[in-house]
């Protein structure tokens, strides 16, 4: 009952590693174009949240 | 949009507040007395449990989980309130949690101090308080989420995103780490062994730092010095970069703790590169919170909360650059099993934790008890005594870890070892640990200054149990912007960030977990590997339950240095029966992987009783109790089951014979010993002590050519 057992039962389970480096790839081009074109008034709003004054 | 009227509740945050408090005395107190142990070793006074094996590991959960747990509660709930605009979900589940949390903390240290653990660092506790936390943890979780579900404010702000961060990665990572089969109420085997459970294990370790020590307090960071300071976060996009980078970095560098040992070399490398990226967002996070105060550092002057927020930050700083650099083959092969690794830790704990809790604290009290802090003299002090209690803890420690770190390493021009007896690179350094524990006096003290200080402030204060505020409910409609963008979206949707960074934490771990597991290769088998006998697996229990492993490392690494004055390399292979392992972080004392047939068994039985007596000058405990307590011989077979279902290949129906084959043993060992002149029961703890200490390494000794 050794624990790799388990994990040979997946079938296909050499893709995974691709698709995850897949999903950190996307992920991260697309958080950077997001931070860079963010709004200005978004990212206003987001830095006052801490402090009770009005939007 | 109409005002709502609704409370805050700062009740909870009080009880959090007093918690970390007292817990902090009680682990800083027992942190100065494990440092004083090495200075003055009669301060083990004979007895199991104050002595260091036992006595460390509560020092480390209580600083870790009940005083920076206890830190980490209060802010949460205190900032999460203000940044949802809401009290918190549910009073009931806020006072379980608190309750809870306490309770297991009084759990763990009373089973720590007598000797119930699991033998992996920061996860000793057993397997009942390892259930109790999975369900005072969701409590937790299920608290926080009714309130930001509940929340008046659209955006979830960048702390929220660290504490949900927190909460799914530390569920996941106690809950694979503390995967264990139960041998009896107090007593479980880890489900992993040799190199799987080290890999495990240090996924664990490090993660722990990374999303315990580390995240929340970043969370804390984007919140409290925002406040402190009166302006907000230099760089709103950078936090976000930060965020997501950090937990995605941070999952995949825990093989930085195995460099050099048994653990296959590509997730060794796999580490390295991740702990070296690593530096970027944590870095970027670090000069985001320092810039918080640009223009403003006049301020930090007349503030004692920013200045005990500027020296956490820059202690995070320093720490994180020292972190990958630490991650490194070659400076890895220095600093590792050395007082370097103590230094580090402890910048990060006295340094990041505990100036960051104490600008909390100074900041909360007033706000808490509507009245200004009773003595900025004080908390002045406090800020000097700590600053210089960190200076005195680290310095000293650093110098000590290049200095044993080169007197391991160092060679005659013969080509001998130059310190081949291992003590004299212990006792070099007691000045060193002299100094260390003055240091600790120095910044206890700074804390009790604090505690009085607190407490005038509170006395001279109002208790504002529920803190009245107003706010406009949320829209039920709402219509976004038309080119809303996917980030915005999420950071509306907390359930949708939980999963998503869920995702993010578990590609590093599976990565690198998977292929260990799955690949046969990766840990050769070494036909003369054999499972432990009877005797001997009931003898590293004893190993275990007496903490070894928090001063020897059982890890030969492949240099000269260390197959010089150890013996053969250690292998993947010879671990494959370890439930759980035990390679160590440390070596207070020398290693003792090839211990087995070093040394005859009257010399370990006179060694255990009372060191100094073999070894003059040593600083290790004695254990007396060893010789006269007797072996819990009854509970054999069921170990011999529990080792059977994980896969030890021990005969069908050998619990039956077990105890026959433990007895044959012990006696064996007895007769030998009554030869060399020492009288003792063969039915006592010493005995399997000795059988399994003389087994150790031997499986291999002198087979150089074995595979791998």
């Amino acid at each position: 009952m050794k624990f790799k057992n388990y994990l040979e039962t997946i079938a296909g389970i050499e893709i995974f590693p691709m698709i995850s480096l897949l999903v950190f790839v996307v992920f991260f081009v697309a958080l950077i174009f997001f931070v860079v074109k963010a709004d200005k008034n978004y990212i206003n709003h987001m830095q006052q949240i801490p402090f009770d004054k009005e939007q | 949009m109409e005002q709502e009227k609704f409370y805050y509740d700062n009740k909870i945050v009080k009880q959090f507040a007093y918690a970390t408090i007292f817990w902090g005395l009680i682990g800083m107190t027992v942190g100065l007395l494990v440092a004083l142990q090495f200075v003055f070793p009669a301060l083990s006074f004979n007895w199991a449990p104050t002595t260091f094996g036992r006595v460390r590991p509560v020092h480390t959960n209580a600083v870790i989980f009940a005083f920076v747990g206890n830190g980490i509660f209060t802010g949460v709930y205190y900032s999460l309130q203000r940044l949802c605009k809401a009290r918190m979900f549910n009073d009931t589940m806020s006072k379980i949690h608190f309750w809870g949390w306490q309770g297991i903390i009084v759990a763990a240290a009373l089973t720590l101090f007598a000797g119930f653990t699991t033998g992996k660092e920061y996860a000793e506790l057993e397997w009942p308080i390892d259930i109790a936390i999975a369900l005072i943890w969701v409590i937790f979780g299920w608290n926080m989420f009714g309130t930001i579900l509940k929340r008046r404010e659209r955006h979830l702000y960048v702390a929220i995103w660290f504490y949900i961060a927190t909460f799914v990665t530390v569920a996941v990572l106690h809950i694979v780490n503390s995967f264990e089969v139960p041998v009896s109420l107090f007593k479980s085997y880890s489900l992993y062994a040799g190199v799987q459970d080290a890999l495990v294990q240090w996924w664990y370790g490090h993660n722990a730092v990374a999303f315990f020590l580390t995240t929340p307090y970043l969370g804390l960071m984007y919140y409290f010095v925002p406040k402190a300071a009166d302006r907000p976060v230099y760089s709103y996009r950078l936090s976000i970069i930060h965020f997501w980078a950090l937990i995605f970095l941070y999952i995949w560098a825990g093989p930085h703790h195995l460099l050099y040992t048994a653990l296959p070399d590509w997730a060794q490398s796999l580490g390295v590169v991740f702990s070296v990226m690593l530096l970027a967002p944590s870095w970027g996070g670090m000069i985001n919170g320092l810039l918080t105060l640009r223009g403003a550092w006049d301020k930090v002057r007349e503030s004692v909360v920013l200045k005990f927020m500027v020296v956490a930050v820059t202690a995070y700083g320093m720490a994180t650059f020292e972190g990958p650099m630490l991650s490194l083959k070659n400076v890895n092969a220095i600093a590792h099993f050395t007082d370097w690794i103590i230094a580090h830790v402890h910048i990060g704990a006295l340094g990041w934790n505990g100036f960051l809790t104490f600008g909390m604290l100074y900041w909360l009290y007033p706000k808490l008890f509507g009245k200004e802090l009773y003595s900025k003299k004080l908390a002045n002090f406090h800020f000097w005594i700590g600053t210089l209690g960190i200076l005195f803890y680290a310095i000293p420690m650093y110098w000590a870890g290049f200095t044993q770190s080169l007197m391991w390493k160092q060679f005659t021009p013969e080509g001998f070892l130059k310190y081949p007896n291992f003590l004299e690179t212990v006792t070099q350094l007691i000045p060193l640990y002299a100094l260390r524990s003055l240091g600790g006096l120095l910044y206890l003290i700074g804390f009790i200054v604090m505690i009085y200080n607190l407490i005038k402030t509170a006395k001279s204060g109002h208790d504002v149990v529920d803190e009245e505020a107003f706010a406009a409910p949320l829209a039920k409609e709402y219509t976004p912007h038309s080119k809303d963008h996917w980030h915005r979206v999420i950071e509306r949707k907390p359930i949708q960030m939980l999963v998503l960074s869920l995702v993010v934490i578990l590609i590093g771990g599976a990565i690198e977990m998977i292929p260990t597991f799955m690949i046969e290769s990766n840990i050769p088998t070494i036909a003369s590997v054999k499972p432990y006998t009877p005797l001997e697996l009931q003898g590293r229990d004893i190993y275990v339950r007496e903490g070894c492993y928090t001063c020897h490392s059982q890890m030969i690494r492949p240099f000269r240095s260390e197959t010089e004055r150890y013996g053969e390399y250690s292998k993947a292979g010879e671990f494959i029966y370890d439930h759980p392992f035990q390679w160590g972080s440390k070596r207070t004392g020398p290693d003792l992987a090839r211990e087995g047939g070093k040394y005859p068994d009257s010399w370990h039985f006179n060694h255990m009783e009372e060191p100094t007596s073999m070894s003059p000058g040593s600083i290790m405990p004695n254990y007396p109790w060893l010789i006269e307590d007797e072996l819990d011989i009854a509970s054999t077979p069921a170990k011999i089951r529990a080792m059977q279902t994980l896969g030890v290949p021990y005969p069908a129906g050998f619990d039956a014979v077990a105890v026959n084959n433990l007895n044959e043993q012990a006696n064996k060992i007895a007769e030998g010993l009554k030869k060399d002149g020492i009288e003792v029961k063969s039915d006592r703890e010493i005995i399997a002590m000795i059988a399994y200490l003389q087994r150790m390494g031997t499986d291999i000794k002198g087979n150089k050519t074995s595979q791998n």
